[in-house]
């Protein structure tokens, strides 16, 4: 079947003829192993959520039985009896509702500042390269610094109320936002530019038609991280000093030995994490496909 | 120098009409990064007629698309003079409609928004320019795809749309920069027929840049062969066959015995290697 056609030139290069001839041999004497075709296929929708819900299910009771078998220090750890019990006392008294809409509303201030804020610094770095150049390594500077080691300072100077923790929500924003934007300013289609101007177009013409849109599907795919960032400045701002919120809940409650209580704010704050991350990538899916219509 | 197959098209005599541009002594030089210059385009001479159609072919290299940046006005030459209808206009942009080599379509906009950028930016409203548009979209092939966004359309499509742009931006001349290189033969084809169905109907000056010398010929009525480092212009011919042009054209004796000449100029325009066509099938012919 394989017979091999010998090429014109084979008597001027023995060598070569004699590779095709082991190459054939090769071909006829070596099989490939049967292999059964793996199935990859996509387990079902419920059956994930079930196997979820169990690992969780799972993890709880046995951290409620390792207590009462004498396992695990219910006062270093609690339990999550307890748990439940101070989180209903917590709820129903209405305070840690308080301090999740405080936490809420800085992170969410920061959050829409920062983001704009560095959208719009990032967008100027396109109007002139000299002030991009010189502001570039300052930005990159101010990313490379611990912004939450300046929280005690920001908290001084801008008091124990919401103004601190919404800048300490900006701060963290902001520095990826602008070189976010910056990145995406730079990636802009060089040709496209090219083209706006044989077309006679103005810088600002050129800016508004072809920059801003580019440049929004990186701004949009950066809003998962921005919130995660603007939750965290928010959190550390309480922390340092502040008069509501839940990080100074859980402060509160470390400093009294209620591990309870700090158990019920953490799985507050990882539910209000949860919840503004679902907004923002309806809000990203959103953008991505309504507005730039990249895909 | 130039060796020139001179016999004008009988049916039209364009000759006596002012040029519509005039590459007048044209010298573009770059900084090398290792010192000194580089010569991307030297001595360039070039006269269009208006309602002419100019294909340039050369190797890569050859200074096409540094000529097509000056013409266009992103680029100004070291020397020389850019004259488009009379006056001198090195270094003016938005003159002449320019297509690039890629379709260089916004992808956030339709086909219909994207096709009147170039009025949009002239400061035609947007109502009133797409209302302009929409019908030439459905005589030119794009019925049905006014509302579509780039990445649903094809190849082809997408040309079309680029070229339509072009021809929208409403100047005298055009200058395409390979606008056809990357689709595949047919697709090709059926583009150069459009081509020429919209030239036709739009009397536009067309400077065509192409490395394929079919292509060249049977679109152009003067090709211009250019040659590489430095960028020349070494060779001119025309092109004497009627209009309009059939596909059926390109196995004519006339366009054989073309085509021929212009392979051994083009052949000469390489100067570092030297490809050896064979020259039994072709050659004879002339």
């Amino acid at each position: 079947m394989a017979t091999l056609v010998k090429p014109p030139t084979a008597e001027a290069q023995p060598t070569s003829e004699g590779s095709l001839q082991e190459l054939a041999t090769l071909r006829r004497t070596t099989t490939p192993p049967m292999r059964r075709r793996r199935s990859e296929k996509e387990p079902r929708g419920w059956f994930v959520a079930a196997l979820r819900l169990g690992v969780v299910v799972i993890a709880l009771v046995g951290w409620e039985l390792g207590v009462r078998a004498g396992l695990v220090d219910p006062f270093f750890w609690s339990q999550p009896s307890s748990i439940w019990e101070t989180g209903v006392i917590a709820f129903q008294s209405g305070d840690i509702l308080a301090d999740a809409r405080f936490t809420f509303t800085s992170t969410v201030l920061g959050f829409i500042i920062g983001v704009l804020g560095g959208v719009a610094i990032g967008l100027s770095f396109w109007w002139s390269r000299a002030y991009a150049l010189t502001a570039e390594p300052l930005v990159i500077a101010f990313e490379a610094m611990p912004k939450l080691a300046l929280a005690p300072i920001v908290v001084l100077v801008l008091g124990l109320g919401m103004t601190s923790k919404v800048a300490m929500a900006t701060a963290l924003v902001i520095v990826i936002q602008i070189l976010n934007t910056y990145s995406a300013v730079k990636a802009v289609d060089k040709d496209l530019t090219t083209l706006m101007y044989s077309l006679g177009a103005s810088r600002w013409q050129v800016f508004v038609k072809v920059v801003v849109p580019s440049t929004l599907p990186w701004v949009a795919s950066s809003l998962r991280v921005a919130i995660g960032l603007a939750l965290t400045g928010a959190i550390v701002g309480e922390y340092i000093g502040s008069n509501a919120g839940l990080g100074r809940m859980i402060q509160y409650a470390g400093s009294t030995y209620d591990i309870a209580l700090i158990w019920v704010g953490v799985f507050t704050l990882a539910a209000l994490s949860m919840a503004l991350y679902l907004v923002v990538s309806w809000f990203e899916k959103r953008l991505l496909s309504n507005i730039t219509h990249t895909r | 120098m130039a060796s020139t197959l001179t016999s004008p098209r009988p049916d039209v005599d364009t000759s006596a009409a002012p040029a519509q541009l005039v590459i007048d002594q044209v010298h573009r030089s770059f900084p090398n990064p290792e010192g000194g210059t580089v010569d991307a385009l030297v001595d360039a001479n070039l006269s269009v007629r208006p309602g002419e159609f100019i294909s340039l072919i050369g190797p890569s290299g050859c200074g096409k698309s540094t000529l097509f940046n000056l013409i266009a006005g992103l680029d100004a030459p070291s020397s020389g003079r850019i004259v488009i209808d009379g006056v001198d206009r090195a270094g003016q942009q938005g003159l002449v409609g320019y297509m690039l080599q890629k379709d260089l379509l916004l992808p956030w906009r339709t086909v219909v928004e994207n096709v009147v950028l170039g009025l949009e930016i002239s400061g035609v409203r947007k109502k009133a320019a797409q209302a302009i548009a929409r019908p030439l979209l459905t005589t030119y092939g794009l019925a049905g795809f006014e509302n579509r966004y780039p990445h649903q359309l094809s190849g082809g499509m997408k040309q079309r749309v680029a070229l339509l742009r072009t021809i929208l931006f409403n100047r005298d001349i055009i200058l395409l920069d390979e606008p056809f290189g990357a689709l595949d033969a047919q697709t090709r084809e059926q583009m150069q027929e459009w081509l020429l169905d919209l030239w036709d109907d739009f009397h536009k000056t067309v400077l065509f840049v192409t490395h394929d010398i079919d292509e060249a010929i049977y679109l152009s009525d003067r090709v211009f062969v250019m040659s590489a480092r430095p960028g020349r212009i070494i060779a001119e011919f025309e092109v004497p066959l009627s209009r309009p042009r059939k596909p059926s054209v390109v196995t004519s004796p006339e366009f054989v015995a073309l085509k021929a000449d212009a392979r051994e100029l083009l052949n000469g325009a390489h100067t570092t290697h030297t490809t050896s066509t064979p020259s039994s099938e072709e050659g004879t012919v002339a």
